[in-house]
């Protein structure tokens, strides 16, 4: 009998709040639900509704536990689900269709098996390194309280940016998964047609470890070193593209040029797998920067319509320039275009304007183009599918340019205390914290795994072909 | 009996077939095959990595004749491959030893 009254009142606790906080932030009385941060790391434990449970569940009651609204949880597994469609097959087939005939199966199941070896490690460990209260070390990690995602249950919820506003806690740690997973899968593109594949996982493992983890935990989490200093990073521009970037960059010095670089011809062999999988990258993009606005609001909605804007443009600007500089307009270089456009985007999607979005689409589309070009010529390293000249350049160009475009008089929606020139200041401390974290990190691991298993196929192996040599299959049997 | 190689250019297979049949050529063998000559390749551009393609995709028709067919079958590939254009390819016409029909056993020019 107590139980089934406990039971009925837990039920009210949690339903009634649930209708008016999520309907209307603006009444007064719900400020009983206290939620400090902006981003999404406090955690409210069912413990709070069982002890609202047996007073009538008034508005006015204090200590009542906000509930989960149903779009924003709908919506937010949605925009995981389209995160995931980044990855496989968007990212797999993006990357692909890029390498020789040979070795497409290689990275497929490269970003396959990434994928599934980053979900995992990121309930084991993962999420609470990341998103934990580290102590004296919570500027740069997380702690281990919730190793094995221990104590979160269907009814734990995660803050949002509103207060007051919650998400269940399991789906914010499915979608912060996918960014884990993607993170380490973007690196294959440095590495492609040539990386060991036992050595690639280990790297992948490590490095998720000691770079992405803190990383993450520096700019998303409270009390996060740049989180605290301001840094703006809506959907992971420094977290994710640069810090990829970077990795795929050191990658490939350490790895060395492939077989015949520079002498033989090394035509991707299927633009358009290139073709699906950037278009999926693309769809699957609107879960990534709409999602990161954490509720299904209009704040999601600027991040929705800057994802296709600052992308269109990226794709025009990287085509045109192609066009004027090299003769012809090409499906690569449209694509290519699409993707640097996007990567631009993700750290601004939701604190720009939308012609701030096609400015800095734009210019992203022209510099990557060089980056993949100029600077990749000039520098001589071999970075197979280009992951530093898009995501390494084209994030750090988002990066800087959310702390000029977030800027009111450009049509952002500004930030406390804005000043262009600090903003760009403490933008700039983000990219350069990332490059040189994610760098020494990158080249100690590459190093390492170097020297204990190898990094790098024998020749007569990359001569044969990943597919054949380390996955004993072949794509295609026509 | 005669052996007749001729590279043309892909698109003209389909008129210099017909031309064969029309003068009696019973059978003939098509390849796909990729070769230069003085027609220039192309370049392709990915991403900045330019690669020049000098081997360009023609057909190879092969047939073997009597001897007797030989004039008017080079006469008919060349009127029916030609383009003007440079890179219509050429016709090589070598003796043929022996011919066997596998089914048979029939050989020399009742085989063909």
């Amino acid at each position: 009998m107590k139980k089934l009254f406990a039971s009925l009142g837990l039920m009210l606790a949690l339903m009634s709040p649930g209708l008016t906080v999520a309907q209307d932030a603006t009444a007064p009385v719900e400020d009983a639900a206290v939620v400090e941060t902006m981003d999404a790391v406090a955690v409210e434990a069912p413990v709070a509704a069982e002890e609202a449970a047996p007073v009538e569940a008034a508005p006015a009651e204090e200590a009542a536990a906000p509930v989960p609204d149903k779009g924003d949880t709908a919506w937010m597994m949605l925009s995981t689900l389209l995160v995931i469609l980044m990855i496989i097959p968007g990212v797999a087939l993006f990357y692909g269709g890029l390498v020789r005939a040979k070795n497409m199966l290689s990275v497929l199941t490269q970003v396959m098996a990434i994928f599934c070896l980053i979900s995992i490690l990121w309930a084991v460990y993962g999420y609470s390194l990341a998103f934990g209260d580290g102590g004296s070390l919570n500027w740069a990690i997380g702690d281990l309280s919730k190793l094995f995602l221990a104590g979160i249950t269907a009814d734990s919820t995660a803050a949002t940016f509103t207060d007051g506003v919650v998400i269940p806690e399991l789906v914010f740690v499915a979608f912060q998964l996918t960014f884990a997973a993607i993170t380490v899968a973007l690196i294959v593109g440095g590495l492609a047609e040539r990386v060991k594949f036992s050595a690639l996982m280990v790297f992948g493992a490590l490095w998720f470890t000691f770079s992405y983890l803190p990383i993450t935990h520096m700019v998303w989490a409270t009390g996060g070193y740049l989180f605290e200093a301001g840094d703006l990073d809506f959907a992971g521009g420094t977290v994710v593209h640069i810090n990829a970037g970077i990795a795929a960059l050191v990658g490939a010095i350490v790895l060395g040029k492939r077989i015949g670089y520079g002498r033989d011809a090394m035509p991707p062999h299927s633009l358009p797998m290139t073709m699906i999988g950037a278009s999926l990258l693309w769809v699957g993009w609107f879960g990534f920067n709409a999602g990161s606005n954490l509720e299904a609001t209009g704040g999601a909605g600027l991040a929705f319509i800057n994802t296709i804007l600052a992308t269109a443009a990226a794709g025009m600007a990287w085509m045109l320039a192609e066009w004027m500089l090299r003769g012809k307009p090409s499906m690569l270089g449209l694509a290519s275009g699409v993707v640097a456009g996007l990567v631009a985007v993700t750290p601004a999607a939701g604190l720009v304007g939308p012609m701030g979005a096609i400015v800095l689409g734009a210019i992203a589309g022209v510099v990557c183009l060089w980056g993949v070009t100029g600077l990749k010529k000039a520098l001589g390293y071999d970075d197979s599918l280009d992951v530093f000249g898009i995501h390494g350049i084209g994030g750090i160009i988002g990066a800087i340019g959310t702390g000029i475009f977030v800027s009111p008089a450009l049509g952002g929606v500004g930030v406390d205390d804005y000043a262009m020139a600090g903003q760009v200041v403490t933008q700039a401390t983000g990219v350069l914290i990332t490059i040189v974290w994610s760098g020494v990190v990158s080249f100690v691991l590459f190093k390492l795994i170097d020297m204990t298993m190898g990094l790098r196929v024998t020749e007569e192996q990359e001569r044969e072909g990943l597919d054949t040599a380390s996955h004993g299959e072949r794509a295609y049997n026509l | 009996m005669k052996f007749v190689t001729a590279i043309i250019k892909p698109f003209k297979l389909d008129e210099v077939r017909e031309a064969l049949s029309a003068i009696g050529v019973t059978g003939l063998t098509v390849t796909e095959v990729k070769g230069f000559g003085r027609q220039k390749g192309h370049t392709e551009l990915y991403r900045g990595a330019e690669y020049v393609v000098d081997f360009l995709p023609k057909v190879k028709i092969e047939v073997a004749i009597k001897a007797e067919l030989l004039e008017r079958v080079i006469e008919s590939i060349e009127k029916a491959a030609n383009t003007g254009k440079i890179g219509d390819g050429k016709i090589f016409v070598t003796s043929l030893e022996q011919v066997v029909r596998i089914r048979t056993g029939e050989s020399g020019p009742d085989a063909l």
